[in-house]
């Protein structure tokens, strides 16, 4: 039950330092919310707010309920035997929440913002799935709780690098952030949040904040180990502290995706998705065969 | 047990009243939705079985397939954009017709089909005997046929893509 409140706070956290890093205060998300929250809803002629609504609340719930399979230290909230398939099914709807939330204004920019995410998705999705089962297959299980143990002696964002990487770029990808922003672009004035205005609005901002926040969690347990210090370190200076061992990967791996925007331009949609189709799919799949020799071997 | 049957009772409810509420509205993206809840409610009757892989995957793959299927709106579809008023049925004489030979066909099977006798519980993961008993002998034909689909998949991408 603490779930969700501690994902908004978490989410904030990493809002508040991407407003730091982008020179601005790092009050500037509260400041938002509370200024979003006191602020009427919009509507455009003939708009379908109810649908684009759905659509809105689901980006929130659906990040709250990938999160909830992600082992936050040693145990999961739901510890579910085929956690990663869970996880990525949720991630997926978020596609259908951001293009109905830019169908449902309707109006030209925000709808083509919606559109945006489809080939989007169709660009990272392959690549996605093939690097988080690299590492199902390595563990032998879809449980995120087993992956995370199966790596006491090496991490497998050592083990299965190209993996780790292709994981860090799709989820980036999958919460429309930094490089892959387009779906909300300055070049579509806004994209598919340029009709939403105070809770509406608040809703998919917060929404993409609160997934790209588990997506990073995730990566935890799936390549850094989970809630176990460093393999390298010797004997665990902090035992019986797997939680907190757990919130520093997490900064770390946020600090990355934080970083990854403020590195790499927009891309346009037609040319990531020939990067994912010719570079990353093959190299995604190669990942897979060299662990999966290894795990047979 | 009881609340189970009652709970997959109720999401077998949601999957068929979404799935008919399909044909009643006038917007794609409202059809798609509807359609998607319908499947969804399916996925969450499958994990109500204990098939836990299974109704994940369903879920997984309808969302895809529904925005799949948008991108498809987008291709073939005279007015992809706005709101304008559209209908989901076509020919409804002939769709009364063909709906309700087939219902009358499928509730005749329902009723003279000898059904299988349950014989003992599935031991062990049901989602591996389940796989097993679809596919059985044919699982190596199987995966290869899946390797030889996601390679004609890439290779066609891979041509279709005009470099400039």
């Amino acid at each position: 039950m603490v779930l969700a409140p501690g994902l908004v706070l978490v989410a904030g956290l990493a809002a508040g330092l991407k407003a730091v890093t982008a020179g601005e205060s790092p009050a500037t998300p509260a400041v938002e919310t509370l200024r979003l929250l006191g602020k009427q809803r919009r509507r455009t002629p003939d708009d379908d707010p109810g649908l684009a609504r759905v659509g809105l609340a689901l980006l929130p719930v659906a990040a709250v309920l990938a999160l909830a399979v992600v082992p936050l230290g040693d145990r999961a909230p739901v510890d579910l035997d085929v956690g990663v398939v869970w996880f990525n099914a949720m991630e997926v709807v978020a596609w259908f929440a951001v293009w109905v939330a830019g169908w449902g204004p309707n109006a030209v920019t925000s709808l083509a913002g919606g559109y945006r995410v489809l080939p989007l998705g169709l660009a990272y999705e392959v690549p996605h799935m093939l690097a988080i089962i690299t590492p199902a297959i390595a563990a032998g299980s879809l449980s995120p709780v087993a992956i995370a143990a199966a790596q006491q002696d090496l991490w497998y964002a050592v083990w299965m690098p190209a993996a780790f990487v292709l994981y860090l770029v799709s989820v980036a990808a999958m919460a429309f952030w930094g490089p892959f922003a387009a779906p909300l672009g300055r070049d579509l004035a806004g994209g598919a949040a340029a009709e939403h205005a105070g809770l509406d609005r608040l809703l998919l901002l917060a929404g993409r904040w609160m997934l790209l926040t588990a997506a990073a969690a995730m990566a935890v347990p799936l390549f850094l180990g989970g809630g176990a210090p460093p393999p390298i370190t010797g004997p665990d200076p902090f035992p019986g502290l797997p939680a907190l061992w757990f919130g520093v990967k997490l900064a770390v791996v946020l600090g990355l995706l934080l970083a990854l925007r403020r590195a790499v331009p927009m891309l346009r949609m037609a040319r990531f998705a020939t990067l994912a189709w010719v570079v990353l799919v093959p190299l995604a799949v190669a990942q897979a065969l060299v662990v999966t020799l290894v795990v047979l071997a | 047990m009881t609340a189970l049957v009652a709970v997959v009772g109720a999401l077998g409810a949601v999957a068929v009243v979404t799935g008919l509420l399909v044909f009643t509205v006038n917007s794609m993206a409202r059809a798609t939705f509807l359609l998607l809840a319908s499947f969804v409610a399916v996925g969450a009757v499958l994990i109500g079985f204990g098939l836990g892989y299974l109704g994940t995957v369903v879920i997984l793959m309808m969302t895809i397939e529904m925005m799949i299927m948008v991108v498809f709106m987008v291709m073939l579809m005279m007015n992809p954009a706005g709101l304008m008023p559209m209908t989901m049925v076509h020919n409804r004489r002939g769709s009364w017709a063909i709906a309700l030979v087939v219902f009358g066909l499928l509730t005749t099977g329902v009723w003279l089909v000898p059904f299988p006798t349950p014989g003992p519980a599935a031991v062990g993961d049901p989602t591996l005997a389940l796989g097993d008993a679809l596919m059985g002998g044919q699982m190596l034909t199987m995966m290869t046929l899946g390797l030889a689909l996601l390679a004609t998949i890439v290779g066609t991408v891979a041509v279709a893509v005009s470099r400039r």
